[in-house]
C-alpha cells in the first residue's frame, strides 16, 4: 500500500550542511517589531489594540477576521506604536501592528489553565484557534480549520510533514532533534481529536538521526508510526506526501480530508502542544539563516515580528555581498529586495546567496527533451503548459490540466534550456483560478 | 539584489552541454569512419558541419533572430549528415545537404526544437531522392561495391565480424556497430537519452524479422541486419532526437515500435536493402499524433462523472 515516495521529483544540492549541526539559539528581537495582520491564508486579522497601549508577551493584539483566519499575539512586552504599512516577505506593503519592545519580556496570562484530560474536543480546537496556529511550513492555512473536517470519523491518518524537502532548510530538523517529545505529544493531541486514526511522522531518509529519535519516542504509543521517505523534492508537498504515506492520490479539487488525512508541519504540531498543554499562543518559530553569503549560518528561535535584518546581524552579518536573498527555501521561497521585513508565523528561513543562478542562465528555446515531464510530481507536461501560458491560451491551459500544478518549480530546475516554466505556469494559473472564481460567482 | 520568480536554483545541465555530449558520443564512430574511408571522409564532415553552422548564422542574421549557434546543435546536424553520406559522393553534396537541413528543415519551421523532422535525416532523404546516383554509390578501398546489407538481401554471404567492427562499405558513419553502441552508451550514461526509443525500436525490429524475415529465428541473419546499414546510427542518434520523438515515455515506446516495424517493412519488402531513414522520418510525422493519444493523466486524476438526467433531487 504505502510507497514512501511519489513518481517524478528532483535532487537539487541540499546545502543543509551549512546549518544542520547548529543548535537552536535564541535571538534578541531588537527594538521595534512588526506584526502583519495577514500572516495566514484567509481573512486578515482585526487589530484590538490602540496606539500607546502596553502589551505583554503572548497578549492577543489582533482578532481572527473570520472562520478561515487566525488571531495574532505580541511576541514581546512593550508599547503599541500604531498600525503602519510595512513591507512583507512577498514584497507587498501590508498593514502591520508596530510594537516598541521594552525588553522586559513580561509574560501575559496563558490562554487557559485547564488540563488536557479535562478538555472536550471543541475546547482543544478552540485553544488551537485562540493560539493563532497556522500551517508553519509556508502555506499558512489556519490549523483549526484543518482540524475541523466535515466528518471527523472519516479521518484515519494524521500525518506530520517532517520531510523538510526544501534545500538549505534545517529548522524542522533541529526541532525534531531537540524537542522530539513535544512533537510526539502534539501529534498525540491531534490523534485524540480523531479516534481510530493513526499518526505518521513522515521523515525523509536523509535525516536518519531524527528517524531514530522519533522511533524511540513513538514506541510508547501504539498508534504513532515513523515513516521514512525517499529524499526527493517535493516530497513534502501535501498531495505527494499523502500518496507516499497512504498510497491515496488526490487532485487539486480535493482536500487531504477527502482522502481521510490531516497533514501538519513539525513546527505546527509543536505549537499545538504548546497551546493545549501550556496555554502558550504562537509567537515564536525556528528560522534557519543560511546561504554562502552568511558569515555564520544558524538556526534561530525567533519572536515573530523580528526583522530579517536583525537575524542577519545575529548570524554575523554578510561575509560576502549577497546577490539574492530569499525568504524560505530556494525552490519555493520569495526573493526579496529588502531585508527590513518582519518574520511571520510561516517564515521558515532566510537564504542569502552570493550567486543568482537564475540571472546567470538566460532562457533559450525548448528542445523538447522531456525532462520537465519526467520530474513533474503532478504528471503534467510543463513545457506544453508554459507554451500555452505564454500565449494566454487559457482554454488549452485548462485542457492540459494546468490547475493541477503544485508550483514546486521542479520543471524550471531541470530545464536545460533554462526556461522559466514554473513562472509562466504560475502566472497563468493565477489568472485561470481568478476567472474560475468569477464564473462561479455569476 | 536580484528578484525573480521561483525556483531560485537550476540544474547544471544545459542545451549546449547536451549537444556537446552528443558530439562526443558521435566522435568514435566518426573518427572510425575517417579511418575506414580515408581523408575524404574528413572533408565531407568539415564541409557539412561548416555549412550547417554558417547557414544557421546567416539565417539568424538576416531574420534578425537571436544568434544561437553557440548551442552546437548545428554541429550535431552537420556531423550526423556527413555520417549519412557515402564517401564517394561529390564534396558539393555536403553544401546542398547542410543548407537544406538547416534552412528548410530546421529554421523555416522555427529553429531549434520546432522542426517536425530530424534535419540531418530530412536532408539525407532529400539528397537520396535528388541525387540517387551519388547517394547510393558505395565504394570501399576505392572500389565500388555493394553494402553488406545489399549483399545479404540478394542472398549472398557477409562477414559478421567485419560488420560489427565496421570494416565494410556503407555511409561514412554507419558501418561500425561497435563504436555507435559505444557512443549510445556514452549518451545513456550522461543522461542525455534513455532506452525507451532505442530499445523498443531494436526489439520490435527483431520481432518483425523473426515473423516476416522469411528465415525464422536465425541469430546470424538477425545480427547481420542489426549491424548492417544505418540501424545503429538511427536507433541511438536519430530516432532519439528530442524535437522529433514523442515527449511521453509511453509515446516513445509506441514510436520505437512503429519505426521498428517500418524499418522491417522497407528492408524486407522494399526495393532497397536499407530503410532506416525513411522509417524514422515516417515516425517523426506521426509523433504529434502519438503524443496526443499518450498525454499523461495528472496525479489524482478522476474521470469526470457524467450527471445522470432525471436523477433524484
Amino acid at each position: 500500500m504505502a510507497r514512501f515516495t511519489f513518481a517524478g521529483g528532483i535532487h537539487p544540492y541540499d546545502g543543509k550542511d551549512l546549518s544542520k549541526d547548529k543548535p537552536i539559539k535564541e535571538v534578541d528581537p531588537g527594538k521595534t517589531l512588526y506584526f502583519p495582520l495577514s500572516q495566514h491564508i484567509g481573512a486578515p486579522a482585526t487589530p484590538i489594540v490602540e496606539k500607546g497601549q502596553r502589551v505583554l508577551v503572548g497578549e492577543k493584539i489582533a482578532e481572527a477576521g473570520g472562520f478561515v483566519s487566525a488571531p495574532i499575539h505580541s511576541s514581546v512586552s512593550g508599547t503599541v506604536k500604531g498600525i503602519e504599512d510595512h513591507r512583507n516577505a512577498t514584497g507587498d506593503m501590508v498593514p502591520c501592528i508596530v510594537i516598541e519592545n521594552d525588553e522586559q519580556y513580561e509574560e501575559g496570562l496563558p490562554l487557559h489553565q485547564k488540563l488536557f484530560e479535562d478538555m472536550t474536543r471543541e475546547e482543544v480546537i478552540g485553544y488551537v484557534k485562540e493560539a493563532g496556529i497556522i500551517g508553519m511550513g509556508g502555506a499558512g492555512f489556519p490549523t483549526h480549520v484543518k482540524l475541523s473536517p466535515k466528518d471527523p470519523s472519516a479521518i484515519d491518518c494524521v500525518i506530520v510533514n517532517c520531510a523538510e524537502c526544501e534545500p538549505y532548510l534545517t529548522s524542522d530538523y533541529r526541532k525534531m532533534l531537540e524537542e522530539p517529545e513535544k512533537l510526539v505529544r502534539g501529534l498525540a493531541i491531534e490523534l485524540s481529536l480523531f479516534p481510530g486514526a493513526n499518526g505518521y511522522l513522515a521523515i525523509e531518509d536523509n535525516k536518519p538521526d531524527c528517524i531514530r529519535v522519533l522511533r524511540e519516542k513513538a514506541r510508547k504509543f501504539d498508534n504513532i508510526f515513523v515513516r521514512p521517505l525517499k529524499t526527493k523534492f517535493p516530497q513534502g508537498s501535501e498531495r505527494q506526501l499523502i500518496y507516499a504515506v497512504t498510497g491515496r492520490s488526490i487532485n487539486s479539487k480535493k482536500l487531504p480530508a477527502d482522502a481521510g488525512c490531516i497533514v501538519n508541519n513539525v513546527d505546527t504540531v509543536i505549537a499545538i502542544h504548546n497551546a493545549v498543554d501550556v496555554g502558550k499562543p504562537l509567537y515564536e518559530r525556528i528560522v534557519t539563516v543560511t546561504g554562502d553569503a552568511i558569515a555564520n549560518p544558524q538556526n534561530f528561535k525567533v519572536r515573530t515580528g523580528t526583522l530579517y535584518s536583525t537575524l542577519v546581524e545575529a548570524a554575523g552579518g554578510f561575509k560576502s555581498e549577497p546577490e539574492k536573498i530569499i525568504s524560505g527555501g530556494p525552490m519555493m521561497g520569495f526573493a526579496m529586495f529588502d531585508i527590513e521585513v518582519p518574520v511571520a508565523k510561516s517564515s521558515s528561513a532566510l537564504l542569502c546567496m552570493t550567486k543568482d543562478e537564475v540571472a546567470a542562465n538566460s532562457p533559450s528555446p525548448c528542445i523538447n527533451c522531456g525532462r520537465c515531464t519526467e520530474v513533474c510530481p503532478s504528471r503534467l507536461v510543463p513545457a506544453k503548459l508554459a507554451d500555452v501560458a505564454e500565449r494566454f491560451d487559457e482554454e488549452s491551459f485548462l485542457a492540459n490540466y494546468g490547475l493541477e500544478c503544485v508550483e514546486c518549480g521542479s520543471c524550471s530546475y531541470v530545464c536545460p534550456a533554462k526556461k522559466q516554466l514554473a513562472q509562466a505556469i504560475k502566472t497563468m494559473r493565477k489568472t485561470a483560478l481568478a476567472n474560475a472564481r468569477k464564473r462561479a460567482q455569476k | 539584489m536580484h528578484v525573480s520568480s521561483t525556483p531560485h536554483v537550476r540544474a547544471k545541465s544545459s542545451t549546449t552541454q547536451i549537444m556537446l555530449t552528443v558530439i562526443i558520443a558521435l566522435l568514435p564512430a566518426a573518427v572510425f569512419g575517417v579511418h575506414n574511408f580515408g581523408i575524404r571522409a574528413l572533408w565531407h564532415i568539415l564541409i557539412t558541419v561548416s555549412t550547417c553552422i554558417l547557414s544557421e548564422l546567416v539565417f539568424d542574421l538576416i531574420t534578425k533572430r537571436k544568434v544561437l549557434i553557440t548551442d552546437f546543435s548545428a554541429v550535431v546536424t552537420g556531423l550526423l549528415l556527413a555520417m549519412n553520406l557515402p564517401v564517394a559522393a561529390p564534396l558539393w553534396i555536403g553544401f546542398i545537404g547542410g543548407f537544406f537541413a538547416i534552412i528548410v528543415v530546421k529554421m523555416l519551421f522555427g529553429g531549434l526544437g520546432q522542426n517536425f523532422m530530424n534535419p540531418a535525416l530530412g536532408a539525407r532523404c532529400f539528397l537520396l531522392i535528388s541525387f540517387p546516383k551519388f547517394m547510393t554509390n558505395f565504394t570501399y578501398d576505392g572500389v565500388s561495391s555493394a553494402t553488406p546489407l545489399a549483399v545479404l538481401k540478394s542472398g549472398g554471404n557477409v562477414e559478421l565480424k567485419d560488420m560489427i567492427f565496421g570494416n565494410t562499405g556503407g555511409t561514412i558513419g554507419e558501418t561500425s556497430m561497435l563504436f555507435l553502441v559505444l557512443g549510445g552508451c556514452i549518451m545513456i550514461m550522461a543522461g542525455v537519452i534513455d532506452m525507451y526509443v532505442t530499445a523498443s525500436y531494436i526489439l520490435s525490429f527483431i520481432v518483425f524479422l523473426i515473423l516476416c524475415g522469411g528465415k525464422g529465428f536465425d541469430p546470424y541473419y538477425i545480427a547481420c541486419q542489426l549491424a548492417g546499414g544505418g540501424l545503429m546510427l538511427g536507433a541511438f542518434f536519430m530516432a532519439t532526437d528530442y524535437a522529433t520523438r514523442p515527449v511521453t515515455k509511453k509515446g516513445q515506446v509506441i514510436y520505437g515500435i512503429f519505426i521498428g516495424i517500418m524499418t522491417g517493412v522497407f528492408r524486407i519488402f522494399g526495393p532497397s536493402a536499407e530503410g532506416v531513414s525513411y522509417a524514422i522520418i515516417l515516425g517523426n510525422l506521426v509523433t504529434p499524433l502519438i503524443e496526443k493519444i499518450t498525454m499523461p493523466k495528472p496525479f489524482g486524476y478522476e474521470k469526470p462523472v457524467k450527471e445522470k438526467k432525471g436523477g433524484k433531487a
